[in-house]
């Protein structure tokens, strides 16, 4: 049995605008020193999948910056390794047609070279928005027991501040698991199953799902595959009970990465020491704190100076927080570099935000305040 | 087919650093942590691959699986190569019997062969001891301009300290006149910090001259450098200005780490323009809780906080449980600190367990000494450990 794994790096990205101008949904950071790709990436290689293809479609030279030749992942291989599979567009025949793949089939069907040469038995597809850490070995082995045509991961939600989208793909399931429906709207209340996406299935069912589509000019993997198949065939469900977000929107990214701060979250995440989460290396030196610095309740990267208060917040690598400056509730990606006497509470700084000497800035919980990439204030 | 180097470097590591007591029982140290992420060892490999210093050969003997298994094949300092790269040299048998590498001229004499694949007209000798950051480049320019065969590179020190080091008489245009080591009397403050550059065809004449006589003790120090002075050889001093430590004792290994901290600190290390590499263990970020408190430290990935930690380096993965305390302290990777227990001037090596109201060490001001706990060594609940004490094996 072997496998090889497919992640789509574009989907979803119009859910958070304001962090994909620039980049693709996998690479949103995310976690002090994470891109949302790290998990879909350290679940396959923790699983033994060491053939990735990542489909690409628009704005992935920050991606391609972050993977690099993927030994960070242990994917620099001679045989397999990471694969970046951009846009199939060619010199003469997409003229007329000329455009991108437009959604999940489309993209499947431009990254059917790699399918059929990659010689696995099955093929888990991946999204880029769901942050977990899950043993993808045991959704394969329960995929194999079953007999299931395809195994989609689902993740029992309560409708009441779900981290779901309310447009999520809502699955209801039989006693053994099987799909039995699917519908696109979380129910008004109670809790339901949601499709992650995290799918597993048999490279030769792939291919003709492939070919199939094309055919009959299918456009949906969703409504035109898994919904019109699930009464022909089964479609079953794997339940994954540990932690398990989506990020899909500003205000969700927000809350999720607050959720960094809960002790049983983060346990879930990188406690286990044979499942790690694998990111680029950056060789920062370790943060330091001065005297004056006062921490509550942080998760913080390497390379910070840190001279203020922090309190309930999440700090990338290479920030700097200047003296007398009270941080809270906030973000602050990569290099942000925030001067003195500053306040900033339910900030989300991108990349090399830099805040000058004596700024208030506040946001909400629901409506943090977003400062885009590079802006100085 | 080797492809020409015109410079290759060797990095003595194997001195067993017998003055690090306890944290040298299991390992070389070399391989000994320091600044939270790094080990001694990670300053001549960066220092190297920031230089321009491609092919790099180790010379281990003392315990050597943990640097073998860090050193790997030299990923993390790009020094993975198809050409070149790091090699670790460990001592080996050849026709005529097996030897030890009996002394530093003898560990480099026994791998001329690997010097010669590269076909390099100068020999960098480095060693596992110090913490500093140096262009070597710069040092080799020198050594070019000057036509020497033997370039050493000096720092100035204190005259009081002066007879602890060994010392360089130079002329005005610094070239060595004299050596002493370990003078009782010195008459110069240059103080030889253990880098060579050498011509690689005056080395070796030297150390075949060497390893022909039974009575040497095989030693740069000792035998070659003085050899080469008696023969009026062209040896030059390249004064270096920065900050540099001889890390071989416990109390000078808990400085250079003292020396990272503070709004100015001696030595930092998050210069871009000269990162310090080290080997990575994919450790989440470091967590602080609400309960913390964090004045004046340095904390690195996978450390979580829950008491307070005051003027000390916290190694990767480091546990600081509720109420517990640690001040003026050293913690290596994976330490753990029990609930209320206190830690107080201190080293603790790495994945060393302090139980629950266990207690470590005296404050700075009273204390007599540096309490010292080896490697892995668990101390039970409520347990206590004298200042100055050294814990190597339970």
């Amino acid at each position: 049995m072997t496998a090889a794994g497919l992640i789509f790096s574009n989907i979803h990205d119009q859910g958070i605008p304001e962090m994909t101008r620039r980049r693709t949904m996998a690479s949103i950071p995310f976690g002090c020193r994470y891109r949302l790709i790290d998990f879909a990436l350290s679940n396959m290689v923790n699983s033994d999948i060491s053939t990735v293809g990542v489909i690409t479609h628009y704005n992935y030279q920050s991606l391609m910056d972050h993977i690099g030749n993927g030994k960070d992942w242990d994917l620099a291989r001679r045989s397999g390794g990471i694969k970046i599979l951009p846009p199939y567009v060619t010199a003469y025949e997409n003229s007329a047609a000329g455009k991108l793949y437009e959604n999940r089939l489309e993209a499947l069907m431009g990254s059917v070279n790699f399918i059929n040469r990659c010689g696995a038995d099955y093929i888990v597809l991946s999204d880029c928005d769901v942050i977990m850490n899950i043993d993808i070995g045991a959704v394969i082995d329960e995929h194999i027991r079953s007999g299931a045509y395809i195994t989609l991961v689902a993740k029992k939600t309560e409708v009441k501040n779900s981290v779901f989208d309310q447009s999520a793909g809502v699955l209801t399931l039989d006693d053994a698991g099987r799909v039995t429906e699917v519908a696109y709207a979380l129910p008004k209340r109670g809790s339901c199953y949601v499709n992650t996406n995290l799918m597993v299935v048999s490279r030769a069912d792939l291919q003709n799902i492939i070919s199939d589509s094309i055919a009959h000019g299918y456009k949906s993997f969703s409504r035109d595959i898994i919904a019109k198949q699930l009464k022909k065939k089964p479609i079953h469900a794997y339940v994954f009970d540990g932690f398990c977000a989506c990020i899909s929107s500003l205000e969700n990214y927000f809350s999720t990465s607050m959720m960094l701060l809960q002790d049983n979250v983060r346990r879930d995440l990188f406690a286990s020491p044979d499942r790690k989460i694998f990111t680029k290396i950056r060789n920062s030196a370790p943060t330091k704190y001065s005297h004056e610095a006062n921490i509550k309740n942080s998760m913080i990267a390497d390379g910070c100076i840190i001279e203020g208060t922090v309190e309930n917040s999440i700090i990338f690598r290479g920030v700097h927080i200047g003296k007398g400056t009270v941080v809270k509730n906030s973000i602050l990606l990569q290099d942000t570099y925030v001067g003195s006497g500053v306040t900033l509470n339910c900030v989300i700084t991108d990349k090399n935000v830099v805040i000058k000497d004596e700024r208030m800035l506040s946001g909400y919980e629901t409506m943090p305040f977003f400062i885009g990439k590079g802006i100085m204030v | 087919m080797f492809k020409k180097k015109e410079c290759v470097a060797m990095l003595l590591a194997g001195g067993q650093g017998s003055r690090l007591y306890a944290l040298t029982q299991k390992t070389a140290k070399p391989s000994v942590s320091y600044g939270g992420k790094y080990r001694i060892i990670d300053f001549p490999l960066s220092n190297c691959i920031n230089s321009g210093v491609d092919t790099v050969g180790v010379l281990t003997q003392y315990r050597p699986l943990l640097l073998n298994e860090y050193i790997g094949n030299g990923l993390p300092w790009d020094l993975d190569r198809t050409y070149g790269g790091v090699q670790i040299l460990a001592p080996y048998q050849g026709q005529s019997g097996a030897d030890w590498y009996k002394g530093t001229a003898n560990a480099i004499w026994q791998n001329m062969e690997f010097i010669n694949r590269y076909d390099a007209k100068y020999v960098l000798i480095l060693s596992g001891d110090h913490i500093y950051k140096m262009d070597y480049a710069k040092m080799l320019d020198y050594h070019k301009q000057t036509e020497a065969d033997c370039t050493i590179a000096v720092i100035d020190v204190p005259i009081e300290e002066a007879s602890r080091f060994g010392i360089m008489s130079t002329n005005d245009d610094g070239s060595i006149y004299k050596f002493s080591e370990k003078p009782k009397n010195p008459d110069s403050t240059k103080a030889s910090m253990g880098i060579y550059i050498f011509t690689k065809d005056k080395l070796q004449k030297y150390l075949e001259e060497d390893s022909l006589n039974p009575a040497s003790s095989n030693d740069f120090g000792k035998n070659i450098i003085p050899n080469m002075l008696a023969a009026g050889e062209r040896m030059m001093a390249y004064s270096f200005e920065g900050y540099w430590k001889d890390v071989g004792t416990i109390q000078s290994l808990w400085e250079a780490n003292m020396d990272l901290l503070g709004a100015n600190p001696e030595l930092s290390l998050s210069e871009e323009s000269w990162r310090i590499y080290s080997r990575h263990t994919a450790q989440p970020p470091q967590y602080i809780s609400g309960d913390a408190v964090v004045e004046n430290a340095s904390i690195t990935a996978g450390c979580e906080i829950y008491g307070t930690v005051k003027n000390s380096v916290l190694g990767a993965g480091v546990y600081v449980g509720k109420g517990a305390v640690v001040e003026d302290s050293v913690l290596m990777n994976g330490v753990s600190i029990g609930d209320n227990a206190t830690v107080k001037y201190a080293i603790l090596d790495e994945n060393v367990s302090i139980g629950k109201k266990a207690t470590v060490g005296e404050s700075r001001a009273c204390a007599d000494g540096i309490a010292v706990v080896g490697a892995g060594i668990s101390i039970s609940d409520g347990q206590k450990i004298n200042a100055g004490a050294m814990i190597s094996e339970i």
